[in-house]
């Protein structure tokens, strides 16, 4: 078992990271962040097979999506997030409850992993009544006060000065809450990403800044977008520490949101995650994908699939094939239940075009 | 059991396809994520992956086959008896369109009530009147904060943030680096989780490096969440012309801003406007976009002394009563105005001028009120014409008393051509009471 979390269970250093040890952390001085080492090794049983959970439930919920999609009963731009789950569900292990989480248009994992009902994400996704914006929102756009998730939003880059946003009224309250911002490598070009680094550092404000690379910005690759060789150091000229994760490690991402959530919530300011990810799909439903060639992407789907791993590292663990297929069988009940009730929820009344555009006062 | 794989549409817009080629054959076993075929549409050619487990047991669309629907079982699985697509194609959407809700808007413009009476006053400057209004509400609720360039140690950089400093601390006057877009984006963050900033740009020029988080964030997330995150914050800062600081720095932008569902916009003139319609707005829990004018802020104005004074936003005053013409204005425009008024009062013409103080909400029943007993109307602006601000009342007055007009409506407005440098230029492209006489002299 020991091998099997080591195997997969660490974070991988960044390029520019002299050390080759196990973590990169380090602010732009070049001195550690505070990392320990053989981060990934401390999943327990129990979290494990919640992070197994976890991932299973978005990646079934996805293809349920995915299907629903093809069936036209889901409309629009519709973003999975196959491939990714193993960055949210580990990130959601190193928060508590209260912090905030608000990420871009690739958003169904992130409802999911912060406690939103599958029933009431895939009804939005279908518009219906049911839905968390009772239908007005659609795939890129839900939110749930209750649970701290902040959206779902489709203009990219836009939700990282909104994040920096949450952090700023935490601190301004007194509050210890820390803000879990994502975005892709893509959006990490965008003028107000730099300005938002900026501002968190000057302030000192509580967000951890996630960059989910997935490689490619739509169709361009990293290396056609970025001069940046390394994401994970793009908020060093702010002193900003940052840590390239392996994203398709649950335990790797669960060991560097503990180090980068903890680093806020002292009060020391922000902190920057690059987690290296790999979407299966396209970048939406109707993306051909043909900047890549299927041979990629099933070489990372065979060989670093986050929830593969976790399997192994669960079955060295001494979980049975019966117990698998209890959770699997238990994963399919639920979004089968919430493709069920997408379907049977009614569209919005016509009554709802004019609500909910201004609050009264 | 058995369970159809039907033709997905692959975009938001695909309703037929053709089936290119099959990668599957009969007998084959397939698991979730297996391409099974190749579709092209009109944009591409993508693969279709499976969803669920099972063995192909037919293929009911030979390839090549072209212009095959979206939602046709295309081929057949003998599952593992495990959780499958539905086996029937989803009965066509609901196809009978449904009945079209009526649009909430006042049936009929309201009679206009008196403004409340507020008692003694004293005359201070709308710069002072903008100060007293943030401090009064700073003073009053603890998560209302200013933010902005120069809003702190420098005092304002048009001075309206005076004192502040001394008086609520760093905390809660920020100083930000020059970063529109940004600053924006954390102001609406923190306004989405429930604080109530007051974001104060430099000149509403700027905020044009903000306004996707203005219009896509703060105006809509209300909307796009079904109600669940509301948005109370205050963008406030001079707009329109100054004095000869060229055309990036002097720009209307009340039109833009009065477009957009989800938001309000207010535009003071007077001291009483500017104090009782900013402490409105940070009650607000709205976003409200505050148009206030560089020229006004040294200018002074009766104004009410009573520590509750409080104007509602969405309500228009009629400044100077008269029978003969409808004079609409906002913000400078109304001194404008007004100064025609007493021009005309001396040739024997007798103008209303009504203050909008709101562009969104609209009080278009003071104005059809007006219209109604003058029957001629005069809208005054030093915005542009296109889609400005004159051309939306005056569609509305059509709208609402069409046959009550004598004559078309008339537009006073700033010259179509961005704002020149040079004195005599500048004179020559911004509305003067005169243009408001000679359109008057036009109609009545």
């Amino acid at each position: 078992m020991a091998q099997a979390a080591e195997k997969t269970g660490k974070v991988k250093p960044g390029p520019k990271s002299a050390s080759g040890k196990s973590t990169s952390g380090r602010s732009a001085s070049g001195k550690p962040a505070g990392a320990r080492s053989g981060a990934g090794k401390g999943l327990t049983l129990e979290q494990l097979q919640h992070a197994y959970h976890d991932m299973l439930l978005i990646r079934r919920f996805e293809e349920k999506a995915g299907q629903l999609y093809g069936m036209g009963l889901i409309g629009g731009f519709c973003h999975l997030y196959i491939g990714q789950e193993a960055v949210v569900v580990g990130m959601q292990m190193a928060v508590e409850e209260g912090d905030e989480v608000i990420t871009s248009y690739r958003d169904h994992g992130h409802m999911l992993a912060t406690g939103m009902e599958p029933r009431g994400v895939m009804a939005e996704l279908t518009g219906r009544a049911g839905g968390y914006s009772r239908g007005k929102g659609g795939s890129m756009h839900m939110f749930s006060r209750e649970r701290n998730f902040f959206g779902g939003h489709g203009i990219v880059g836009g939700q990282v000065s909104l994040g920096i946003g949450l952090a700023f009224s935490n601190k301004y309250r007194g509050s210890d809450r820390v803000s879990l911002t994502y975005f892709g490598e893509g959006a990490s070009n965008q003028g107000q990403v730099f300005e938002s680094f900026n501002l968190a550092a000057l302030m000192k404000l509580p967000v951890v800044f996630i960059i989910e690379n997935n490689k490619y910005g739509m169709g361009t690759s990293v290396d056609r977008a970025s001069a940046s060789r390394d994401l994970s150091q793009n908020g060093s000229p702010w002193g900003i520490p940052g840590m390239v994760v392996d994203g398709m490690d649950v335990g790797a991402v669960k060991a560097a949101g503990d180090i980068a959530v903890a680093h806020c919530r002292a009060g020391k300011g922000p902190y920057l995650l690059e987690v290296k990810t790999y979407r299966y799909r396209g970048h939406s439903m109707s993306d051909p994908a043909k900047y890549r060639t299927r041979e990629e992407v099933q070489a990372m789907r065979s060989q670093h699939d986050c929830i593969e791993a976790a399997r192994h590292q669960l079955e060295a663990l001494g979980v049975t094939e019966a117990e698998f297929k209890a959770i699997d069988d238990a994963v399919k009940a639920v979004i089968q239940d919430a493709a069920d009730f997408a379907q049977a929820s009614p569209e919005p009344d016509p009554g709802e075009l004019y609500t909910d555009v201004m609050l009264e006062g | 059991m058995a369970t159809q794989i039907l033709m997905p549409a692959l975009s938001p817009t695909m309703t037929e396809g053709k089936l290119s080629r099959w990668l599957k054959k009969v007998g084959e076993p397939v698991k979730a994520g297996d391409i099974i075929a190749e579709i092209e549409t009109d944009k591409a050619t993508m693969e279709v992956e499976a969803v669920d487990e099972g063995v192909i047991s037919s293929l009911l669309v030979p390839e090549g086959t072209e212009g095959v629907a979206v939602n046709t079982p295309i081929a057949e699985l003998n599952g593992t008896g495990q959780v499958a697509a539905p086996a029937t194609v989803p009965a066509a959407k609901a196809p009978a369109p449904a009945a079209a809700a009526p649009e909430p808007r006042p049936a009929a413009p309201a009679a206009v009530e008196p403004d409340k009476e507020w008692g003694a006053t004293t005359p201070i400057t709308v710069r002072e009147a903008l100060r007293d209004a943030m401090a009064a509400e700073m003073r009053r609720d603890k998560d209302v904060f200013l933010i902005g360039e120069e809003v702190a140690q420098y005092q304002g950089a048009y001075k309206i943030s005076q004192g502040l400093l001394d008086e609520f601390g760093a905390e809660r006057v920020i100083d930000t680096p020059i970063t529109e877009h940004g600053f924006t984006g954390m102001a609406v963050g923190a306004a989405l989780n429930g604080l109530r900033p007051i974001v104060e740009f430099m000149t509403f020029n700027f905020s044009m490096q903000a306004i996707d988080q203005i219009i896509n964030s703060a105006a809509k997330t209300l909307y796009m969440s079904g109600g669940q995150m509301g948005c109370p914050i205050v963008f406030r800062g001079p707009n329109g012309a100054a004095s000869r600081v060229g055309a990036q720095h002097s720009q209307c932008y009340a039109s833009w801003y009065a477009h957009c569902p989800g938001l309000k916009v207010v535009a003071p003139w007077s001291a009483a406007d500017a104090k009782g319609l900013l402490r409105a707005a940070i009650r607000d829990p709205n976003p409200v976009i505050f148009l206030e004018n560089e020229i006004l802020y040294g200018q002074t104005f009766d104004c009410p002394t009573d520590p509750d004074f409080i104007l509602p936003i969405g309500r228009a005053k009629i400044e100077r009563a008269g029978e003969h013409v409808t004079i609409v204005g906002f913000s400078i425009s109304v001194g404008t105005a007004m100064k025609a008024a007493e021009i005309l009062a001396e040739q024997g013409i007798s103008a209303e001028v009504i203050n909008l103080r709101s562009l969104r909400p609209l009080d278009i029943g003071t104005i059809v009120a007006s219209v109604k007993k003058t029957n001629r109307l005069v809208t005054v602006e030093e915005g542009w014409p296109f889609a400005g601000i004159g051309a939306e009342i005056a569609m509305q007055i059509m709208e609402n008393c069409f046959d009550y007009l004598d004559a078309p409506p008339v537009r006073v407005h700033g010259v179509d051509v961005p704002m020149p440098y040079a004195h005599n230029l500048e004179k020559l492209a911004l509305p003067l009471p005169e243009w408001v006489v000679d359109a008057v002299r036009k109609i009545v």
